[in-house]
Order: C-alpha cells, then structure tokens, then sequence
C-alpha cells in the first residue's frame, strides 16, 4: 500500500534521513520508535509529503507520491494524519473542524457531513461535544477529535505523530484506546510513538529508526525480547 | 454674542462657518474610510505577496512596502498628484483622487507589515493540518488562517486606522478640502488664528475619540477566546495548546 524506496531527505546541511525502503501492507498496523531527532517524525511527514523529499521514491497504491504529475491534494485526502499538538481549528466548534473538509473537498452536502461527523463522535466517544470549541475541551478530548476530523475525508491510511506525547498521563488510554480500535477495524496505520505497549500490543511490525537510517525492524515480540542490534538494544533499554 | 476676555476667543466666527467645517469633516472621514478599506486590501494582497514562496512576487512586494514606509507621506501626496497621475492619464484627476489614492497605497504598505505577522504568527500546525486534509493552500489560508489571524491583528490595525485619520491631513497640501483645509481657509477668510485652528483640533479629536472607542468594541469582540459566552479579555498572542489549555 505504501512504498518507499531510498527515502532521503535533507534540511540544508542537515542529514535527516539517509536511505530508508520499506514497504507497507494494507491494514498492517507498523509502530515507528526511537531516539528523539532520529528523523520519525520527518519520515512520517514525508509520505504525505508536509516535507519535500529530497530523494528517492514513494509510492501510494502504487502512485508516486513525489511526482510532478500527481496532485498531492488528493493523495492527502486518502492519507489521514494526526499531530502531536492535535492542531484542532480554534475557532471552529467541534462539529465544524470535523465536517470542513469533507465538505470544502469532497463537496459533501452539509447534512450529510453533519451526519458523518456525528458519528464519528460517537465512535471516539465524545457524542455530547459536537457544539463545543476546542479550548473547551481537555487534550484528550482534542486529540479523539483530531482522530475523528482525519476519519471524516475516510482515508486508506492513518498516520499518527506520537499521538499522545503531549497528554496528561491518565488522559493516553482514551486516545490509545480509539486507535486499538480503528487498528481493529482493518485501517492501515503508521504510529510514531514512544508508548512500547501500544507497539507491542497492537503493532504488526516495528522500526526502529537512530540517526535517520531504519536501523532494525520485526515483529513486536522480536524487536523487543530480541533485538539484533546493538544500538536497538541501547535504546530498548533506555525506554523499557 | 458669545465670547470670551482671555485671548478674545470669538466662537461665533466659527459658527458662521459652521458648514465649511462640516464639509470638512465629512471630506476627511472619506479620505480616511476609503483609504482605509482600499488600504486593507491592497495590503493584505501585498502581504500575501510578501509570503509567497515565488521570488518575482516577492521582491516587488517588499519593495513596494519598503518604499512607502521609507518615504514621508508628504512627498508620496505630492509624487503622486503633480507626476504619477498626470503621466498616466494625460491630466490631473483633481487632489481628491491624489489625496486617496496616496492614502490607500500609504496605508497598504503598513497594514501589509500588520498583515503578514498576523499570517506568520499563527502556529505553522494550523496551515498543516489543514493541508493534511488535502486542502488547496488558498483555501487552508481563506478558511482556516486568515479567520484566525485577523483577530490578532485586530489591535494594530486598529492603530493604524486612526494613525490614518491624522495623517489625512497632510492632503491638504494639494488643496484636498479636508477638515484641515477649512481651518486654514476660515483662517485667511475671518483673520482669526486661534479659533480656526482650535476647532479643527478639537473635531480631529472628537473623530480620533470615537473611532477608538469602536476599535476598543471590536477588540473586545475579537478577544483570546473564541467561546461565545466566556470571551476573556486579556489579549495574547500564542494561544496556549494542548492538556493546560484550559
Ligand atoms: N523544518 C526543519 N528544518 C530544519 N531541521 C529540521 C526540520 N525538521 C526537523 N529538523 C531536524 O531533523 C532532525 C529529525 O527531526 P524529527 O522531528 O524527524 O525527529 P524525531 O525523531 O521526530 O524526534 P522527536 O522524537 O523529538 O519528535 C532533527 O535534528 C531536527 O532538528
Ligand atoms: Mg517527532
């Protein structure tokens, strides 16, 4: 489903990736962890290209990403994202950050975006904060209805900026729990976070990525009991 | 009659000129207004210039902003009325036309400034998000941007709308008939000095009082919160994000 290929990407001087392939399949679930300033965050940003690639290939359903000739609108409609910030539209209500793209892009009639976003709120539990504006709502809340706002263009993909890196400890389940469930529904999704148990529990594959090179990747189980590489075992044991 | 020992300050001159005042008045709130809301717009055009990632839209708009800010107002009235508009339309189009053409091109370079930090200030998430929705840019800035950043432009350009209303006087160097220029001209017809200019004084101030005075209500609907109910007044820049946003 999604495709790259000698993934490098540079800011001036600065080497932020250098060469990263990797492949993944629809409705895998693929955790991205390691060392702050290893490039997670640049390398989830480039698949829906917020950053420029610098070089090599991606591709979307087998479209290139990257290209000229393709309009990354609509690759971006079919590639949901999620930030850190949540990044909620403050000066729209709940109701409204949620139904704006469906209805500025896929030309959705009010009602029946009205109709989606409501239930999506249903889904991410927050039913009762349809009319609320987001400084009203707690990060949690923020976050389950950034989650709901990407689900509302019904993208192919998710991807998701540690997602719960700026929530208050006991607010993290909520969100997590949103997302274990969209997992279950078959979404494909690429996770940049630092919670091991969400990879662990929900994750089909994990990269580790230090230093902008994908250094070890596997399945939960064996990335985390049995790393192969020094420098995994390092931060694995720095974080676990 | 009215009048006064000290000074011998005689009012009812003024007031038998009471119409040339009036006109006077009414002359300067146009050159203002007008060039207010022709100066918003060109300079908020200019400032999306000044953002743009394309070089050759650029640097004309910095250039552009750079020599109205750079200039006296003064000298721009008078390129504009005696060269600039003789030489593209073969004729004078009367100080008027000079008068607000000048204002608006004036006063687009400074709301371009007031502009473009209000674009730049709000977070760079904003413009991402919506771009991540697979928002056109145009459109992410029309609805998601610009919505937010005029609220914080709200207080500068503010000033700058009253900064304007002063600085409309200077028209009357091409003999604009503004609240100034019936000063000077009740001044030369009544050989008054004081009262004249007095009047015009106060009028000015009377203006500048009630255009803050509907700045400050807008301000106050324009505040931090964008909750109906509980706006809160402190204005501040940066809006908190995140678990302690509330
Ligand atoms: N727009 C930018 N301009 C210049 N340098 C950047 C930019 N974005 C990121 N970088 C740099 O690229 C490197 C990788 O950043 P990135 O945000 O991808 O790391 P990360 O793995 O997500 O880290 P964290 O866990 O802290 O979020 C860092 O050194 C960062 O300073
Ligand atoms: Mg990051």
């Amino acid at each position: 489903m999604i495709k790259i290929q000698g993934l490098y990407k540079s800011f001036g001087d600065l080497e932020v990736l250098k060469g990263i392939d990797n492949e993944i399949k629809q409705k895998e679930i693929v955790c991205v962890i390691g060392p702050s300033g290893s490039g997670k965050s640049t390398f989830l940003r480039c698949i829906n290209l917020l950053e420029e690639v610098t070089a090599g290939e991606i591709f979307i359903d087998g479209i290139k990403v990257n290209d000229e000739k393709t309009d990354i609108n609509d690759i971006r409609t079919e590639v949901g994202m999620v930030f850190q910030q949540f990044n909620l539209f403050p000066h729209m209500r709940v109701l409204e950050n949620i139904t704006l793209a469906p209805k500025k892009i896929r030309k959705m009639n009010p009602k029946d975006a009205d109709e989606l976003a409501r239930q999506l709120l249903e889904k991410v539990g927050l039913s009762d904060k349809a009319k609320a504006y987001p400084e009203q709502l707690s990060g949690g809340q923020q976050q389950r209805v950034a989650i709901a706002r990407a689900l509302a263009m019904k993208p192919k993909i998710m991807l998701f900026d540690e997602p719960t890196s700026a929530l208050d400890p006991e607010m993290v389940k909520e969100v997590l729990d949103v997302m274990k469930q969209l997992a279950l529904e078959g979404m494909t999704m690429v996770v940049v976070t630092h919670e091991m148990g969400f990879a662990r529990e929900m994750g089909d594959r994990v990269l580790f990525l230090d230093q902008g090179l994908l250094v070890e990747e596997g399945k939960p189980d064996q990335l985390f009991n049995h790393p192969k590489h020094e420098r995994t075992k390092a931060f694995l044991s720095k974080v676990l | 009659m009215i009048s006064i020992d000290f000074l011998d300050i005689r009012l009812d001159v003024i007031w038998s000129y009471r119409e040339l005042f009036v006109r006077g008045i009414g002359v300067t709130l146009a050159l203002t207004l007008i060039g207010y809301i022709g100066g918003f717009l060109i300079g908020l055009l200019v400032a999306l210039a000044k953002i743009s990632k394309k070089k050759w839209i650029r640097i004309p708009a910095k250039y552009y902003v750079d020599f109205f800010r750079g200039t006296p107002l003064l000298v721009q009235i008078l390129i504009i009325h005696v060269a600039v508009i003789p030489t593209i339309f073969g004729h004078s189009l009367g100080p008027f036309v000079s008068g607000i053409v000048a204002l608006i091109l004036n006063s687009a370079a400074y709301n371009a400034e007031i502009i473009r930090a209000g674009i730049q200030s709000i977070e760079k998430g904003q413009m991402e998000a919506a771009r991540s929705l697979g928002m056109p840019s145009g459109v992410a800035m029309r609805t998601i941007i610009l919505p937010q950043a005029f609220r914080r432009m709200v207080p500068p350009l503010g000033n700058e709308l009253i900064a304007l209303l002063k600085d409309s006087s200077l028209v009357m160097v091409i003999a604009v008939n503004d609240l100034l220029y019936a000063g000077k001209v009740v001044a030369g017809a009544s050989f008054r000095t004081w009262e004249p200019y007095l009047t015009i004084a106060f009028l000015y101030l009377i203006l500048t009082f009630i255009f803050s005075k509907i700045i400050t209500y807008v301000e106050k609907r324009f505040s931090n919160s964008y909750v109906p109910s509980s706006r809160r007044r402190i204005f501040s820049f940066g809006r908190s994000k995140g678990v302690d946003s509330e």
